[in-house]
């Protein structure tokens, strides 16, 4: 279910690194505990991401999530699908439906992200 | 009391049921000292007749003569219809429609209404209605705020100004800048190029209303074409409603906010009235306020919904686009009511009665302004005080026009008057008598 | 099945676009008793606009029917028992529709001489001293146009005051338990929001409290009571504390149809508060408004009060504009007469023994309810109840059953139903809320459904979760609607 090769943060985000970037997405989890997505706030291309703080929202009908960056760099991509079809976000969450692409200006702060294994166990208390 | 539909035996046997004594027992958690201990001065309560002729008393103190006073609340005639439907328990006493599958009538109601502003207004989408043209008005600046991510409005000096004190209310503790255009003396209008030499990069929207507060025609393609040139939006503000029937819509306005109280809505010494935003569909996430959106429900069959409600106070709190949370529900029926009635014909028609009452009455009085308008225009008092020649129309059972030095004390020599289909002739001819009255002398 | 008040109407009804055809119409102007105006030379063709295209052309039979028949699609309080917690939905007597619609009163211009108003200025000087009276307050404003409306006036009315002081403050404190609105208008009014928890009591924890009382607090706003229903006890220790520090204290007046007649906030410490005319004093909903939302204060907060004013001189009302301390306007004329107007109806027909008995009743039905369903449904919070109750979904959860199945289902048993999860603090909240317009009879039809629907979830929990059955609509798909905004008709859509 979550990928080992990913990190994850407490508030559900994952990132996959790419050279230089950081592919950026919301868990299983995350989706599973929103319900129907219905929209999705993207940060924009150019924008600072700062570890931690919010670069997004996402929406179902009865409530919104911020998205915080997993990781700190410039947005270089965001997944402009997604506002058009948010429902990706409840299908293929950590493959089809990722959220941006960050440029890593602080790659230590991955070791500060949760493991697959420690996420899991995060998922399995919260459940 | 009559509205309470207990007997004694049937509060003994309640209580007896929770396991108490008495009804004042129910309230013992309530520290003693914060308790009433005597009755409220408030009197012994009235019978319905009682109540009744109170407030008809209170109305025989009010006159309801014959009047010409617009300025943003319009006698026009209210089709029957209008109340007939609005009486209706099961619109006039529902609540919020949340429960969509026991409120498809206010739910279908409000989509009929939003369609019909759209179609009004040129706009892509309207919401179920804010409280009025002022607050509405005011929602849209907060909204371009929003949009653009720009703090400082220039709006027209000829908007309404009970509208721009409001909406210098809420700036002040938003942080947001306001500057006001000037209108020219001559012509009424704003000068759409000195408005734009007060754009710049920090602002949000340029809002001008047309017809504005003197009744006069704006050069809205030309304002609109300036506030986009610097990056801005433009707001288009209107407070006589029935001007739509016959007015082309701004296409290049981003939002339009205006009050619908000339759609059967009863004057009513000022509310309730309701307003109404609507804009480009690419702005509608910023919009505030309820919206009713189409869907199907679990058969398949189209039913209606409030939608996009993330963006309101119950979901979002701190971050809501707005703290609204109700729509004027109920005077937006009646406005959807009134516009079925008039239909796409009458509309036209109705406002083309306004506009030929006007102009008549206009033909005869010392207009102050030069610029094109609609119902309503600003006549010069020669010879005597707008306030003279007002107590003249009194004594024949007449309310005239609004001395407007109260609101542009550069304007104090002056009138504005509106005239609607329910203006009769020989009203207008007495208007024109007094005014020449006054400007011969024999005042 | 049991109880049931009434069965669903099914009727079909197009949208009015979809009834028409050209040239027909449902009006006829009178005759033109000046010469027409050629629009284009008036205004200029230029301005002038072409056809309305898609609008309504319909007669005056199809106009009345079609909204009739969209009536009938309604649930409404002349139907039935409509326990909403927090929304106080009560009898909304009819007289009131009549006074309202006074010639006098409903055709009054808002600029129309004050000579010629008295009447109107007289109805809101009534209404501000009669609800003074009500609150312990010493002024009220009538302009704000509903409740999220004068919450704001409140909250600015705060800032102007310690404006004065020399330091606006940074924040304002506001419960778990609160609505939604409250920290929205804080944030509208420019504050930074603080949350702060409730005890197990639900109630504000008075050892944590004065830590939090700090010199960057402008106010608390408080709803009492409470949204479980619960009063807010130490009110005026909370009120001290606030003032110690130079602080103000802020109710949020929606649950006030549990106090009246028996407690006033001002003379607990409440410095400042909103009343929802709508709820408390009977002026109809209408669907979602009009509402009112008066604000009162006390005597150190009059100067603020948006502007004008009512003055009396010389035996007569006049407005006073020459306020410069005022907040400014917060909308346009006066405020929403009309409702003002259905509001000092219910009061002098109430009078004070009245509105008294009123609230007793409101309690009373609250605690029988509560009794009644306490075998049924888990109550997570074990205080006395006032004027409403929560209850929690988490035995019927155990069936798959959430609070909006059984919402829903209740429908069936032709009730609306109660306030679905609020407030925030207990998960899966059953707000009830039957004021004091419900008799004996109809609280025990509305209970025998509610412990009927008890039964089903654990015999039948599909039932439930797919409630409601008998509606011409059933649940509707309210993803896609957000997904896929449709928000006007379009020709063939």
């Amino acid at each position: 279910m979550y990928p080992d090769e990913f990190k994850y943060t407490r508030e559900h985000e994952w990132v996959k690194v790419e050279g230089d970037l950081g592919v950026v997405g919301i868990t299983f989890h995350a989706q599973q505990a929103l319900g129907d997505i219905v929209y999705v706030e993207l940060p924009k291309v150019g924008s600072q991401a700062v570890q931690g703080k919010a670069i997004g929202t996402v929406e179902s009908v009865k409530a919104v999530s911020d998205i915080y960056a997993p990781v700190s760099g410039e947005v270089v991509e965001v997944n402009e699908t997604l506002t058009q079809t948010p429902e990706l976000l409840n299908r293929d969450p950590h493959g089809e439906a990722w959220l941006a692409k960050i440029r890593l200006s602080a790659p230590e702060e991955l070791e500060r992200l949760l493991s697959a294994a420690q996420y899991r166990d995060l998922v399995a208390e919260e459940s | 009391m009559r509205y309470l539909p207990k007997s004694e035996a049937d509060r003994r046997a309640m209580l007896e049921a929770i396991g108490l004594e008495s009804l004042e027992e129910l309230f013992s958690q309530i520290p003693p000292e914060l308790r009433l201990s005597e009755p409220l001065r408030l009197g012994p309560g009235l019978s319905e007749y009682e109540v009744l002729e109170y407030f008809r008393e209170q109305g025989r103190r009010n006159a309801t003569y014959p009047s010409f006073l617009g300025a943003g609340a319009y006698r026009h005639y209210r089709p029957s219809l209008v109340d007939v439907v609005a009486s209706r328990g099961e619109f006039l006493t529902a609540y919020t429609p949340y429960q969509a599958e026991i409120s498809q009538g206010i739910l279908a109601s409000i989509f009929e209404f939003q369609t019909m502003i759209c179609q009004l207004t040129g706009m892509e989408a309207a919401n179920a209605s804010m409280y009025d043209g002022s607050t509405a008005m005011t929602e849209a600046a907060l909204m371009a705020v929003r949009i653009t991510g720009r703090d400082r409005i220039v709006v027209g000096a000829g908007v309404h100004p009970e509208y721009r004190e409001v909406l210098r209310t809420y700036a002040r503790n938003q942080a947001m800048q306001v500057v006001e255009a000037p209108y020219e003396p001559e012509s009424g209008a704003t000068d759409a190029a000195r408005a734009a030499q007060l754009l710049d990069g920090r602002t949000a929207a340029l809002i001008l209303q047309s017809p504005n507060f003197f009744g006069v025609l704006e050069p809205l393609q030309a304002a609109a074409e300036a506030a986009h040139c610097a990056g801005a939006l433009l707001v288009h503000v209107f407070t006589e409603a029935v001007s739509l029937g016959l007015l082309a819509p701004c296409e290049q306005a981003d939002i339009v906010a205006g009050e619908l109280q000339s759609f059967a809505i009863p004057p009513g010494f000022g509310g309730p009235y309701a307003g109404v935003i609507a804009t480009r569909e690419k702005y509608v996430r910023q919009l505030p306020g309820r919206l009713v959106g189409q869907t199907t429900d679990s058969r398949g069959r189209r039913a209606f919904c409030l939608t996009l409600s993330t963006r309101e106070q119950h979901i979002r709190r701190e971050r809501a686009t707005s703290n609204i949370c109700t729509n004027q529900a109920l005077v937006a029926l009646m406005a959807t009511v009134f516009m079925t009635v008039y239909g796409k014909q009458g509309l036209r028609e109705l406002a083309e009665q306004n506009l030929a009452k006007a102009h008549y009455l206009a033909g005869k009085l010392p207009r102050r302004f030069s610029g094109r308008f609609f119902n309503e225009f600003v006549a010069r008092a020669e010879g005597a005080s707008p306030e003279r020649i007002n107590r003249a129309l009194l004594e024949k059972r007449i309310i005239g026009g609004l001395p407007l030095g109260r609101f542009y004390p550069e304007l104090a020599d002056c009138l504005l008057l509106c005239a609607t289909e329910m203006s009769r002739r020989e009203e207008m001819d007495a208007v024109a008598e007094a005014f020449a009255d006054a400007a011969g002398g024999r005042m | 099945m049991i109880g049931k008040v009434r069965s669903h109407i099914v009727q079909e009804e197009p949208l009015v676009f979809e009834l028409s055809s050209a040239g027909k119409r449902g009006f006829q102007l009178p005759a033109l008793d000046v010469p027409a105006a050629d629009p284009a030379a008036a205004l200029g063709a230029e301005n002038v606009r072409g056809p309305l295209e898609g609008f309504p052309e319909v007669s005056e039979v199809e106009a009345l029917r079609h909204f009739t028949r969209l009536s009938t699609w309604n649930y409404a309080i002349d139907l039935g028992m409509y326990p909403l917690g927090s929304c106080t939905m009560k009898y909304n007597p009819r007289a009131h529709e009549e006074a309202a619609r006074v010639e006098g009163l409903a055709w009054a211009h808002p600029y129309q001489p004050e000579e010629l108003a008295q009447g109107c200025l007289e109805i809101m000087a009534r209404l501000e001293e009669a609800l003074a009276e009500i609150t312990g307050m010493d002024a009220v404003s009538l302009q704000p146009a509903a409740g999220a409306h004068g919450e704001l006036t409140g909250i600015l009315l705060v800032r102007a005051l310690l404006e004065t002081r020399g330091n606006p403050r940074r924040k304002i404190l506001i419960p778990d338990s609160a609505h939604g609105t409250n920290p929205a208008t804080a944030a509208i009014a420019g504050y930074a929001v603080e949350n702060i928890k409730s005890n197990a009591r639900g109630m504000i924890d008075l050892e944590a409290f004065p830590g939090l009382v700090t010199e960057e607090v402008a106010a608390l706003m408080l709803t009492n009571p409470n949204t479980l229903g619960v009063f807010e006890v130490n009110i005026a220790r909370i009120a001290e504390i606030l003032h110690e520090k130079g602080a103000l204290l802020y109710m949020d007046g929606a649950n006030m149809n549990a106090l009246v007649g028996v407690t006033r906030p001002g003379d607990a410490g409440v410095d400042v508060l909103h009343l929802n005319l709508h709820k408390t004093f009977s002026t109809p909903h209408g669907g979602g408004g009009p509402g009112s939302g008066p604000v009162a204060v006390k005597r150190e907060l009059e100067p603020f009060l948006p502007k004008p004013r009512l003055k009396r001189e010389g035996g007569r009302w006049r407005l006073d504009y020459d306020r410069p301390q005022s907040i400014g306007r917060v909308r346009a004329f006066y405020g929403n007469f009309g409702v003002l107007v259905r509001a000092l109806a219910y009061i002098l027909a109430c009078g004070a023994e009245g509105l008294r008995a009123a609230t007793l009743d409101a309690v009373l039905n609250s605690n029988y309810v509560r009794k009644a369903l306490e075998p049924y449904y888990d109550l997570p919070h074990r205080e006395p109840s006032m004027h409403e109750c929560v209850f929690s979904d988490q035995r019927q959860a155990r069936r798959g059953v959430r609070t909006m199945d059984i919402a829903k289902r209740l429908i069936d048993y032709g009730f609306h139903p109660y306030t679905v999860s609020f407030p925030l603090i207990v998960p899966g909240a059953l707000m009830i809320e039957p004021t004091e317009s419900e008799s004996r009879r109809e609280l025990d039809l509305f209970i025998q459904a509610m412990i009927a629907i008890a039964r089903e979830a654990e015999e039948n929990p599909e039932l439930v979760r797919t409630a409601p059955h008998t509606t011409r609509t059933s649940r509707v798909d309210e993803v896609t609607a957000a997904r896929k905004p449709v928000l006007r008709w379009r020709p063939g859509s």
